[in-house]
């Protein structure tokens, strides 16, 4: 065999993908009912927490600025593989993939959190005093003033940072979920070709290529003439 | 009309205006070593209209900003139309939809047409319904001659309109009393008459106005009083004529002399 025919062998052996295909498809979509299980609870509770922040309560910022630090600064894997192996040594027993969705969760909001935050702060001061003095109340002024201006402006960093960390769910694959990542493996080492891993970055390709084009569709919907 | 009140002893409306609408009394307000407001006292009657002037950081806008509790005075009374406005009993956001508030650089929400800029407090505040609302925003950018621009967003307005459109948006609200800081000073000249228009209009129809400014030219032709403010104290007061012809106060004087010039 030649060079080219070997790579085809390895990579694109057809009968070795029509085979698994069955298992990365059900890969495919254990990985997208994680990423939405994440995208959906990482968003809202780090909408939660920047509006918390601004309360302006200082111990309390004082914990979320922690929090906060404390899941941008660790290494999504190390969450994961202390939450999977660690926790239960507390008695306190996980599923791999609650494991996963919890750790993603948790690093998700904490960047969201930042650029939520980001966003309100950019937020003129003259918008809130505007607000205020037609008798609107704090929380009125943040949803229906604040929020809608800052939100617009933190969707495109806001995309980015959620697709780079949905896709941190092929870090499920260490602690044994079967999302693409695993599935893929799991076909490799059964079929002893790694056909199945080029099946993998179709099916992560099929699942973000829509995702960076709804982004940039949010982004036009929410613009608006300066 | 309500009859005249006694009127209090210091910063007495002119006479044969209504009772005040606004009555602050010593009020101070100090930021860190840096006192902005030293016992400031003020009182507005009923449809009259207040200039205030003065040098820059002489604390104007804190006092103005201090009358519907924008900026939180560390001492001294207030009250607007009988509501004491520093008691931790009062419902501060009940007691702001009766003082309207406009600001130099007009903060219209720029997410929002003229329109919902100004159905945004009648719907939220006074809870009126959707159709109510749209009517009542409708009647108030009528009478700042926006009627045709109702649908626009702000960055599709000039300066001047822009500011108009926030003039709707408090007046909607029938406030009491209407606070301006310096609601021209950052428009292009050809745009500060519409503006000066619609606040003229306002005092013929009888609101009660509190104005920072330095429209001389409309002070004098409009105000009912001039308060000329330096250091964070009222130093003197009275008809625009008194203020711009004879003042008492060398500092009052200079400060016309310099304003003048401009
Ligand atoms: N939030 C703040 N923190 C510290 N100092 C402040 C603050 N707000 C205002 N000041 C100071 O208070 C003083 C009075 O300010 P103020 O804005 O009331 O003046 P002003 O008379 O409106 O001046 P201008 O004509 O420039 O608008 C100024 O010296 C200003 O620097
Ligand atoms: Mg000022």
């Amino acid at each position: 065999m030649g060079g080219f025919e070997n790579f085809l062998f390895s990579f694109f052996n057809l009968k070795v993908m029509a085979t698994y295909l069955p298992l990365i498809a059900q890969g495919l979509g254990l990985t997208i009912v994680l990423a939405l299980l994440i995208v959906v609870s990482g968003l809202a509770l780090g909408l939660g927490l920047a509006m918390l922040r601004a309360c302006g309560i200082r111990p309390l910022n004082w914990l979320i600025i922690f929090t906060v630090d404390l899941f941008r600064a660790l290494p999504p894997l190390v969450i994961i593989v202390l939450l999977f192996f660690g926790l239960p040594a507390m008695g306190l027993g996980m599923s791999s993939f609650a494991a996963t969705w919890l750790s993603l969760t948790l690093v998700l909001m904490a960047f969201a959190e930042e650029i939520y935050w980001a966003g309100i702060t950019a937020v003129p001061k003259g918008q809130w005093e505007a607000a205020r003095s037609t008798g609107l109340g704090f929380f009125q002024t943040l949803r229906l003033v604040v929020l809608p201006q800052a939100l617009r402006i933190t969707i495109p960093p806001l995309t980015n940072r959620t697709i780079a960390i949905t896709k941190g769910t092929a870090l499920g694959s260490v602690v044994g979920v079967a999302e693409i990542l695993g599935a893929s493996q799991s076909a490799m080492s059964f079929s002893a070709n790694p056909s199945p891993l080029t099946l993998g970055a179709i099916a992560y390709l099929v699942l973000f290529i829509p995702v960076v084009a709804l982004g940039r569709w949010v982004e036009t919907r929410f613009a608006w003439k300066r | 009309m309500t009859s005249p009140a006694p009127s209090p002893s210091r910063g007495a409306p002119a006479p044969g205006l209504g009772r005040p609408i606004v009555d602050a009394r010593g009020l101070w307000k100090r930021y860190g070593p840096l006192a902005v407001l030293k016992g400031v006292d003020l009182s507005v009657a009923e449809r009259e209209l207040v200039f205030i002037i003065g040098p820059s950081g002489s604390g104007k806008s804190t006092l103005l900003r201090c009358l519907n509790r924008l900026e939180e005075p560390d001492d001294g009374s207030i009250h607007v139309d009988g509501i004491e406005l520093l008691s931790p009993r009062t419902d501060i956001n009940a007691a702001r939809r009766r003082i309207g508030m406009v600001f130099q650089s007009f903060n219209l929400y720029p997410h929002m047409t003229a329109r919902q800029n100004v159905m945004l407090a009648l719907r939220k505040v006074l809870r009126q319904d959707r159709a109510q609302a749209e009517a009542v925003a409708a009647r108030a950018l009528e009478r700042v001659g926006l009627a045709e621009r109702m649908d626009h967003f702000p960055a599709q307005l000039s300066g001047g309109q822009q500011q108009r459109v926030a003039i709707a948006r408090a007046i909607a609200l029938e406030p009491r009393v209407m606070l301006f800081d310096e609601p021209t000073s950052a428009l292009d000249p050809e745009l500060v008459g519409g503006v000066l228009n619609v606040m003229r209009e306002l005092r013929q129809d009888g609101m009660t106005m509190v104005v920072v400014s330095h429209e001389m030219a409309f002070a004098r032709a409009a105000a009912d009083r001039v308060v000329f403010m330096a250091d964070g104290e009222k130093l003197e007061e009275g008809p625009p004529a008194q203020i711009f012809g004879e003042p008492r106060h060398e500092r009052t004087r200079a400060f016309i002399r310099q304003i003048d010039r401009h």
